[in-house]
């Protein structure tokens, strides 16, 4: 059980922060991790990454996009509220050495999920240059919080209202061609955003790290829904990830797979906007 | 207690209680109960009245002399009798009635001030007695030893290996406590096998069985992640026993299984049994549906897979098999069982690739026909292809039930767990201890996946090898 501490609207109605008592969990969690939740007995299992772990107050920073029937429901949930199950934390950890430079590369509300990855690079002393990219300047998260943990932040915005017009891959090649420097690269977004930074990194050769966020139930390696397919192999993203190398993920496949259920998905929403659902 | 000493009354055995600031912060029960001890001491004080108003004050009649004279000449089990011969429900009735206003203000000694407790004690007289049945169903005595705080083994896993390790160490007063990944207790018990097969309830009457043994169960806890082994002993754990079965599933690496439409068995069947997706939309999850459907494998997997699916209102349910029924690894009573249901089987075929439309949805399968050759090593023919001979079905829902290999989280967080060459954890067959001292495992993680009561097995002889260290 996990009592909800703080909550917080990022975007309002959109990505909510919620910080959440979990001291186990709290004091394993490392970059890259995440949690499995279920709100209530008829729940579903879902998984989120870890953005933020304090481990002496016991607390995990978890940040959510609404978007479905599970998400909005937790968004009805306050300060002082407990969450049913928590377990984790799940995942392999990302795997972080003093290496240099690292650009770490978030879209949407995976910018969250990114900053817990960024921090432990900056932690352990390296060059952290963080490029984000939302639609517009409201929509964009987590901005003053990687600027504690980045020697550089660089921004895109679709409509141009901050930084730079267009996608976050255009900053991250320009960087790129700019900074010979950058030993690691990884990406936290949308699919065609992940797609988008295995591409760009390609030609530059430096070691970039992708995290997927296929459809899981368990998430202890039991099911196989997370089955993804990197470097022609089947591998799940709950025990074998969710950090793959980019080159290697087959993201048309990761695609085609997060739409197993939509059908689904979309009946359970409606029913739940029109207070037949729990 | 025959002797009836009116000049000195003495007082009522008072009820051992959580420490009240700790507590004010926590949900568990308040009152500890009393021990045997305590119990008798307390009965020991009623009058035995000749013509007693204690029943009188009871809304169900309760015989609380009779009960309370068995208690003092400790008959547990002619005192739980008693009082079920009126209440139906003596735990409860233990904790929550209000004594004071019913038998206890009856009781003759009410005027002293020191009337007997006699919700304690027909709280005690319950809880005992579930726990001595529970014991019974354990170890098949009457009388378990006192539990031991102090002897502390943790189970990782809660399937039927560390079920059964847990039953006879808590019987022998080990305390033990089950760690566990998933939401609630039972492993593959509760996952795998289908409410049709098995009912959960019967699972749960297990579990209960051994919580009133004291057995502790932690869910959400995943060994390795949230709680390593060198943790364990920090915390006083004796020894470990690691039951965390073969749950990673097998697929066949073919053109097309990633399509959506295919599942694995494990996949398919935790959706329908842990997360109740057979009652979509009420309870969230859902389960793919599938008119036309297609299973993989021909063990009883499979077929509680193939049955699930009939169930779930398929049209049409064909269980694919590459050897011929004869070979077929699935128990006969349940192969019969699908049989009878209706369950088709597709033998001596073998999938090659699966097909979808321009989304991906699966909608056909493409098998070779097999033909059986030699034996193998199994001392099964061998299916072999007979070159050309393909066919395809239509079908909306593939399900592979080709087998589960090792769960990978223990293993890969503890790399000092020696494996075999299966990638399964190594232990002694004697005694079930792998590479590291005073860790033990059985079940499907030691031999992969095999049945319930060889995990079972497992389970006992790894809690007889725990019991005898911790012992001797």
């Amino acid at each position: 059980m996990g009592i909800i501490i703080q909550k917080r609207a990022l975007i309002p109605k959109r990505v909510t922060e919620m910080t959440v008592k979990a001291p186990v969990i709290a004091s394993k969690a490392r970059p890259g991790n995440f949690v499995v939740m279920r709100l209530h007995m008829k729940g579903e299992r879902i998984p989120l990454t870890i953005a933020d772990a304090d481990p002496e107050k016991g607390h995990i920073v978890i940040v959510y996009l609404v978007m479905g029937k599970t998400t909005a429901l937790l968004d009805t949930m306050n300060e002082g509220d407990a969450i049913l199950d928590i377990c984790g934390p799940l995942g392999r950890p990302t795997r972080i050495e003093k290496k240099g430079t690292v650009a770490c590369v978030g879209g949407g509300t995976g910018i969250a999920a990114l900053h817990h990855i960024a921090k432990g690079n900056f932690q352990v002393g390296n060059k952290v240059v963080s490029v984000i990219g939302a639609r517009s300047k409201d929509l964009l998260l987590f901005k003053p919080e990687l600027e504690k943990i980045s020697h550089q932040v660089l921004v895109s915005t679709d409509d141009g209202s901050l930084g730079h017009k267009g996608l976050v891959t255009e900053v991250l090649k320009e960087y790129l061609e700019r900074d010979p420097e950058v030993k690691e690269g990884i990406g936290v977004g949308p699919v065609p955003m992940m797609r988008a930074v295995a591409e760009v990194a390609q030609p530059f050769g430096i070691r970039t790290l992708v995290s997927l966020n296929s459809i899981m139930v368990d998430g202890i390696g039991m099911c196989g829904s997370c089955r993804v397919n990197v470097g022609g192999e089947i591998r799940f993203a709950c025990v074998e990830g969710p950090e793959f190398e980019a080159s290697q993920v087959d993201f048309d496949e990761l695609m085609m797979r997060l739409q197993a259920f939509r059908s689904q998905e979309k009946k359970s929403m409606e029913l739940f906007e029109k207070k037949e659902l729990l | 207690m025959q002797k009836k000493t009116r000049t000195r009354i003495s007082p009522r055995v008072s009820m051992p209680m959580r420490d009240a600031v700790e507590r004010g912060r926590m949900f568990s029960e308040v009152a500890l109960g009393y021990s045997q001890e305590q119990a008798v001491a307390e009965a020991g004080r009623c009058l035995q009245c000749k013509k007693p108003t204690c029943i009188k004050g009871c809304p169900v009649d309760v015989d609380c002399k009779s009960f309370i004279r068995m208690v003092a000449r400790k008959d547990l089990k002619g005192a739980f009798a008693k009082i079920k011969e009126t209440n139906s429900l003596p735990a409860i009735c233990g904790r929550v009635c209000p004594q004071e206003n019913q038998c206890e203000k009856t009781c003759k000694l009410r005027p002293t001030g020191q009337p007997i407790a006699i919700g304690r004690l027909e709280r005690f007289v319950a809880d005992n007695y579930y726990a001595r049945t529970s014991c019974e169903e354990e170890t098949g005595g009457e009388a378990c030893s006192v539990v031991d705080e102090s002897r502390k083994v943790a189970a990782i896993g809660s399937g039927p290996s560390s079920l059964t390790l847990a039953g006879y160490l808590a019987a022998n007063g080990v305390k033990v406590s089950v760690f566990e990944a998933l939401h609630s207790p039972g492993g593959v018990l509760l996952y795998g096998i289908p409410e049709f097969r098995l009912p959960k309830s019967v699972v749960q009457r297990e579990i209960d069985s051994l919580k009133n043994l004291q057995v502790d169960f932690l869910c959400n806890y995943v060994g390795g992640m949230s709680v390593t082994l060198p943790e364990l002993f920090q915390q006083g754990y004796k020894a470990v026993f690691l039951g965390v079965g073969a749950g990673l599933p097998r697929f066949m690496k073919l053109p097309g299984e990633s399509l959506i439409g295919v599942y694995s068995a494990n996949e398919y069947l935790t959706r329908v049994n842990l997360m109740y997706g057979y009652k979509f939309p009420e309870y969230d999850t859902p389960v793919p549906p599938g008119k036309n459907v297609v299973v993989i494998g021909g063990g009883n997997v499979a077929m509680d897979a193939a049955r699930t699916a009939l169930r779930l209102g398929a049209e049409r349910v064909r269980v694919v098999y590459r050897r011929t029924k004869g070979e077929m690894p699935a128990r006969q009573e349940e192969l019969e069982h699908a049989l009878e249901e209706g369950i088709e089987l597709e033998i001596l075929s073998s999938p090659l690739s699966f097909h979808g439309d321009d989304q991906g949805v699966l909608n056909k399968v493409v098998l070779q026909r097999m033909e059986l050759g030699k034996p193998d090593e199994s001392g099964r023919r061998k299916p072999e292809p007979i070159e050309g001979d393909t066919f395809s079905l239509e079908t909306d829902l593939a399900i592979m039930a080709v087998g589960t290999g090792a769960n990978m989280v223990l293993t890969q967080t503890t790399p000092e767990l020696k494996l075999n060459q299966r990638n399964y954890i190594w232990a002694d067959p004697e005694t079930g201890e792998t590479s590291m001292n005073m860790v033990f495992a059985g079940g499907d993680i030691v031999t992969g996946a095999a049945t319930v009561v060889e995990a079972m097995g497992a389970g006992r002889r790894a809690a007889r090898e725990i019991l005898r260290r911790l012992e001797g």
